[in-house]
């Protein structure tokens, strides 16, 4: 799960990492409250929220003089659609804006942490390249790239931030700060179960100051249930409404640009039917996993997410019968086609436990069904039918 | 022969008697699995079905030599039993539950440096060796005793590999599922190790997906030193960057951890890949002809 900017800054703030004064507003009003209130009318920057970066580039950050400027950018900002090369082409609506002070920046640096798995361990990487992706140092000279990886039992030891701050090349004088700045990131980090975070960048000012100008975290899923406070910060806005939908039902789904919609049990298999649709010449219209011990609930629901899809135009149903039982797939496959009903193409291969029951369900419902035994005729089968019913 | 595990293997149940535990233990019993004892703290003094329930691991081990542990309890309670379990001196620890935070198998890593224990999963199907014994979940009747090795980071995909090796009249030494987590007990290579000096094994199957580089690695290993056939299979191609498919592992972060760069890897390795899930059997079945 990701967050907004303004988010991780007030989660960093209470560890002790300094970030730049602000606040969120919704509304232009708000907006120019913040500007002429909270911050004394002074300079001020004001920041759409969105979940993407490069949102400077694409217009959705500004430097304001006063409240009056404050307000016409908020204006400007809130309800427009920002595209940023982490948003794809359709853009994301901007709903809320940061209204932060300004800062006069003497360097921009970078610091990141996130669970190294060659390492099995969290490491913090630092580097001199500030604002830049760090993917694109990494690529381009790696050896910029300071990393220190942090022994779970003791946590991050002064030293290793020391190491960093000295190889940063920042001022003896500043040290310290910058000590304080990476401990407190690293106990945010593993306190709230984040699986990445990123300063970028993290400033040194005229004043002699460290901070984090920006700030990005993300979560890990399976520790949420621990971080009540975390999770609901998740802003539903920003995510596919049928990845929501699924969710719901702990189903995974993720959509992508094919027409061929499926449904499969186990992430392994799913990814494999994808990848077999693509061979045989289709294109997957999502990633669904109903996991290994889904209920007639959860594939009802799941059959109701892919239907809702317009551009599916076939759809298949590869389920490896383990723990899952086939017959249960096809009660749930049966009475979701009562409820919505099938309007394209469907074809089911069913394996493993219960197959036969399974089949035998299906063949009775009276439902216009393709069967297939193996992977590579069900996605055969399924490619044809789809470029059939796109015609 | 076989690895990890044979009809000699004593197993106890960690969470046996929750719901899960029950019904996978009853399975494990069906295939002949020496199941020896379960744990349930509080539950100590009962049984299920004739097997004995103890408070902790280290009285289950005490009392009944078990050498071999799965753990089906919740996961926010997992990372705790893991650690109990290596705390007892079981050898090889299994873990199927779905779900553990990140953080907290960075911790039971670090407490397991050191300790002689092996973990296999999180999050995996487990190990079976056909005939002998079974550990998991994943459903017995579909493997047949013979002289393929599997390893695989997923669950159903090792099925439909095993299923169709067995259809071909290719049976299975062992079959590993490492699992779908990105920090993780057991990778490719201490299985393919295994795999490459055990006498009964004669080629091998690895099944990967998209994320991390444990792939690259057991490539560059099997290079330098596996000499019996392996064949290999990424699940992914078509995934998208920056999207998590299910498991907490696959998941292709800054560019990083493609389906095509890991395909690579292992054709620059010696590795017969196939792109076809449908094929892993028959491009096994060629391999070994040649």
């Amino acid at each position: 799960m990701n967050i907004h900017e303004y988010q991780s800054k007030s989660i960093l703030a209470r560890y002790g990492v300094a970030v730049p004064k602000g606040r969120v507003a919704f509304t232009p009003d708000e907006a120019e409250d913040i500007a002429k209130n909270f911050m004394g009318d002074k300079l001020c920057v004001v920041k759409a929220q969105i979940h993407a970066g490069g949102r400077g580039k694409a217009g959705g950050v500004k430097l304001a003089k006063n409240h009056q400027e404050a307000r016409q950018f908020a204006e400007a900002i809130l309800g427009k659609k920002l595209v940023t090369h982490q948003t794809g082409p359709e853009g994301k609506e901007v709903k809320k804006v940061l209204i932060e002070e300004g800062c006069q920046i003497a360097r921009e640096l970078y610091l990141g942490l996130v669970v190294d798995r060659a390492k099995q361990r969290v490491v913090i990487m630092a580097s001199q390249e500030g604002g830049v992706e760090i993917e694109e140092v990494a690529a381009k000279s790696p050896e910029k790239i300071l990393k220190e990886y942090v022994d779970p039992a003791v946590g991050l030891i002064p030293f290793q931030a020391r190491k960093l701050a000295f190889g940063l090349g920042i001022d003896k004088s500043l040290v310290n700060k910058a000590v304080k700045f990476m401990t407190g990131l690293y106990q945010a980090f593993v306190d709230s179960d984040c699986s990445m975070a990123e300063i970028n960048p993290l400033v040194i000012t005229k004043d002699g100051n460290i901070m984090a100008l920006d700030a990005k975290m993300g979560f890990d899923d399976n520790g949420l249930f621990r971080h009540k406070d975390i999770h609901e910060m998740r802003d539903l806005d920003e995510e596919d409404p049928r990845e929501v939908e699924a969710s719901r039902y702990s189903l995974n789904y993720v959509a992508l640009d094919g027409n061929i919609g499926c449904m499969v049990n186990g992430a392994g298999l799913a990814m494999a039917t994808m990848d077999i649709i693509k061979l045989y010449g289709g294109m997957p219209a999502n990633f669904l996993d109903v996991g290994g011990g889904a209920t007639k609930e959860q594939v009802t629901a799941a059959f109701k997410i892919l239907m809702s899809d317009e551009k599916v135009k076939a759809v298949l149903i590869n389920i490896f019968g383990g723990i899952m039982r086939c017959d249960i797939i096809a009660e749930g496959v049966i009475e979701a086609a009562k409820e919505v009903g099938v309007k394209v193409p469907l074809v089911v291969r069913l394996q493993g436990t219960n197959m036969d029951l399974g089949r035998k369900i299906l063949s009775q419902s009276g439902l216009n069904i393709i069967t297939a035994e193996k992977m590579n005729e069900a996605a055969e089968k399924v490619v044809k039918a789809a470029n059939k019913h796109s015609q | 022969m076989s690895i990890l595990v044979n009809k000699n293997t004593k197993v106890i149940c960690q969470g046996i008697t929750g719901e899960q535990g029950t019904f996978h233990t009853r399975q494990m019993v069906e295939y002949s699995t020496k199941m020896v004892g379960g744990v349930t703290p509080g539950k100590g003094g009962t049984n299920v079905d004739g097997i004995p329930v103890f408070d902790t691991v280290d009285e289950a081990v005490k009392k009944t030599k078990a050498n071999a542990s799965v753990i089906y309890v919740p996961a926010a309670f997992a990372a705790d039993a893991i650690m109990e379990a290596v705390d007892a001196g079981i050898e090889l620890v299994v873990c199927i539950t779905e779900g553990i935070p990140v953080l907290d198998m960075v911790r039971v890593k670090r407490f397991m440096e050191g300790k002689k224990s092996r973990l296999i999963g999180p999050n995996c199907p487990g190990v079976i060796t056909p005939d002998e014994c079974k550990i998991g979940i994943m459903p017995g009747h579909i493997h047949k005793k013979g002289k393929i090795g599997v390893v695989s980071r997923s669950g159903t995909l090792t099925y439909e590999a095993v299923d169709q090796l067995t259809r071909l009249g290719l049976g299975q030494s062992t079959c590993v599922g490492i699992g779908g987590d990105p920090v993780n007990g057991t990778n490719f290579i201490d299985v393919l190790e295994m795999f490459e000096k055990d006498k009964d094994t004669d080629a091998m199957v690895m099944i990967g997906e998209i994320g991390g580089t444990a792939e690259e690695e057991a490539a560059e290993f099997v290079r330098k030193n596996v000499k019996k056939p392996v064949v290999g299979y990424i699940a992914g191609v078509t995934a998208p960057k920056g999207k998590r498919m299910g498991h907490a592992g696959a998941i292709i972060s800054g560019g990083k951890g493609t389906a095509d760069e890991k395909f690579e890897a292992m054709t620059k390795a010696g590795i017969k890949v196939t792109k076809n899930p449908a094929d892993i059997g028959s491009t096994i079945k060629q391999t070994l002809k040649q």
